[in-house]
């Protein structure tokens, strides 16, 4: 049928997006930053660019920091997502987030939650060793407010923790 | 977006014959550029093939090197151990390129078929022959700041605009291929083509055919070798100009030169006459400066891209240096010896 219009038929997926399973139908041209904000109303995850120039949008996917404004919702079918929803609570903070709040590393806050995202997905890659590379490995991330410095100060505090943590 | 069927390939065969039999259909991996270009309404497949369900996602050491399959994202393959130790240059040059969440849903097949970052290619208001063949070109005469020096031609003067690909010329690498009429290799430098009078074209991949792997083989230079990137600034930008180097020196000699320029051309740009030049010479600034001089001898400037030309010969004497010294650019670190 090459020639037929695409049709609005939609595609059942599952994903488990902090750690609650969700049986959807999902029209494929959706992104999975849309599906988040849009339809599952987890507003966190935030649009900057939607074309993957700055980094607002980023999740972990099984883990792995990716820009969600551009994957598909559907090739990401069987996946676990964790947004900034899902690493923590006000009541319970992920580190991350404490070290955030602690080094005083945004401004505005709306770079903040794909910030602290990619730096959570940083920290599991474990390939930054030096501030030098912290800088580059956080460069997916811009900041409009100029947060950088603290922001670089909230990671490497992080990871000195982790590196003492795993020397004791 | 457009809208668009979806098939989610389980297959080989069945996303070679989806993609075979509907002119409209195309295939997406990491969707990074895919994704991208149809939020711009360039690119609108009536048949999005998905090809992640396919078994193409392992890194495999063979007789002579690594088989790294299609779907290996780019994250993966930059940090592989064996990659690591015995083509440096290649994990180099990714990491050089995009941010790392990119390069953590970019794929191998993907990156070398992502399109050009021309303006106007992105910009469905202007003509452009990439993107509708005979409307014209808007960028010649256009704004050209990361437009070609070397084999552009009337009908395009667009780049090419990945960081691994550069990498990949100068290794000589080996791009596996399946389509309707079975498997075949095609040597990278085969790979990307010029764009002549039909720039819609990107490479040879024919009509139907999907890349399932890339072959690394033979020997590449553990010490003597560079990726170098010149951007607009310091990390997440695409090259203004970039070199890949691979160097053998035997007793203070140069035997094998292998020398790829990224960001000047549509295709990772390469001259093996030039390249023999350096061969029984010593890496001496005499020799970088004759052989920058000929890699360059038809470069031509498009007016905003003309300082391109100073850069490349730079880019060139810088990452020969480099090579020759055996003190690869760090990525990571912003400074450039
Ligand atoms: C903001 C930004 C900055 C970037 N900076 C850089 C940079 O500095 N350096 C750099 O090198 N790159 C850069 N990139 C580009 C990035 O590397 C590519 O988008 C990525 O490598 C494409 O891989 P993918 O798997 O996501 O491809 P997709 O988007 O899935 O596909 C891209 C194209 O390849 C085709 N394709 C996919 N798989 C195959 C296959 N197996 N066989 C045949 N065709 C296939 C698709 O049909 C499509 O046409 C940047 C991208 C963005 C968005
Ligand atoms: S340079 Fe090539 S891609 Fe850019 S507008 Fe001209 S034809 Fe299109
Ligand atoms: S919104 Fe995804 S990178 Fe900007
Ligand atoms: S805190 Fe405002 S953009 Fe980063």
């Amino acid at each position: 049928m090459p020639s037929a219009p695409p049709s609005l038929r939609t595609i059942p997926i599952t994903l488990t997006i902090n750690g609650r399973r969700h049986d959807l139908d999902v029209a494929p041209w959706t992104s999975l930053l849309d599906l988040l904000r849009e339809d599952l109303k987890l507003c966190g995850t935030k649009k900057g660019c939607d074309h993957g120039q700055c980094g607002a949008c980023t999740v972990l996917v099984d883990g792995v920091r990716i820009n969600s404004c551009l994957s598909l919702a559907v090739m990401r079918d069987g996946a676990e997502i964790t947004t900034i929803e899902g690493l923590g609570t006000p009541e319970r903070l992920h580190p991350m987030q404490r070290a955030f709040m602690e080094h005083d590393a945004l401004q505005c806050g709306y770079c903040t939650p794909g910030q602290i995202c990619s730096a959570v997905g940083l920290v599991s890659e474990g390939h930054a060793h030096s501030r030098a590379e912290i800088r580059e490995l956080m460069s997916g991330n811009l900041c409009r407010c100029g947060a950088y410095t603290n922001i670089a100060d909230a990671v490497e505090d992080i990871l000195e923790q982790q590196q003492k943590a795993a020397a004791e | 977006m457009k809208r668009f069927d979806y098939l989610k390939a389980a297959s080989i065969r069945e996303a070679v014959s989806a993609l075979a039999g509907d002119p409209k259909a195309r295939m997406i991996a990491g969707g990074t550029n895919l994704v991208d270009l149809m939020k711009y309404d360039v690119e609108a497949p009536g048949l999005l093939v998905d090809i992640n369900g396919l078994d193409l996602k392992r890194i495999e050491e063979t007789e002579t090197g690594y088989r790294i399959g299609a779907l290996v994202t780019n994250s993966d393959l930059a940090y592989h151990p064996g990659v690591v130790r015995r083509f440096p240059l290649l994990a180099s040059a990714i990491l050089a390129g995009a941010s790392p969440q990119l390069r953590n849903a970019a794929t191998t097949g993907g990156n070398i078929n992502q399109r050009t970052r021309c303006y106007y290619f992105y910009d469905p208001a202007t003509r452009c022959n990439k993107r509708q063949p005979g409307s014209g070109c808007d960028a010649i005469g256009g704004v050209t700041r990361i437009h070609a020096i070397l084999g552009a031609s009337e009908a395009c003067i667009a780049t090419h605009p990945s960081d691994m690909c550069v990498a990949l010329a100068a290794l000589d690498a080996v791009v596996e291929v399946e389509g309707p009429e079975g498997r075949r290799d095609i040597a990278f430098l085969d790979y990307h083509r010029l764009p002549g009078d039909t720039p819609e074209r990107d490479n040879t991949l024919r009509h139907g055919e999907i890349v399932t792997a890339i072959r690394l083989e033979g020997e590449a230079a553990a010490r003597h070798h560079t990726y170098l990137k010149l951007r607009d600034r310091l990390s997440y930008a695409f090259a203004l100009v970039s070199a890949a180097v691979d160097l053998k020196i035997e007793n203070g000699k140069i035997s094998r030169a292998r020398v790829a320029l990224g960001g000047v051309a549509h295709k990772p740009w390469r001259d093996l006459d030039a390249e023999g030049m350096l061969v029984g010479r010593e890496p001496s600034a005499e020799a970088t400066d004759a052989f920058a001089a000929r890699l360059l001898a038809g470069a031509k400037g498009q007016g905003g891209n003309d300082f391109k030309i100073t850069l490349a010969e730079r880019v060139i004497r810088r990452a020969l240096r480099q090579a020759a010294a055996g003190t690869p650019q760090i990525q990571h670190e912003k400074a450039i010896a």
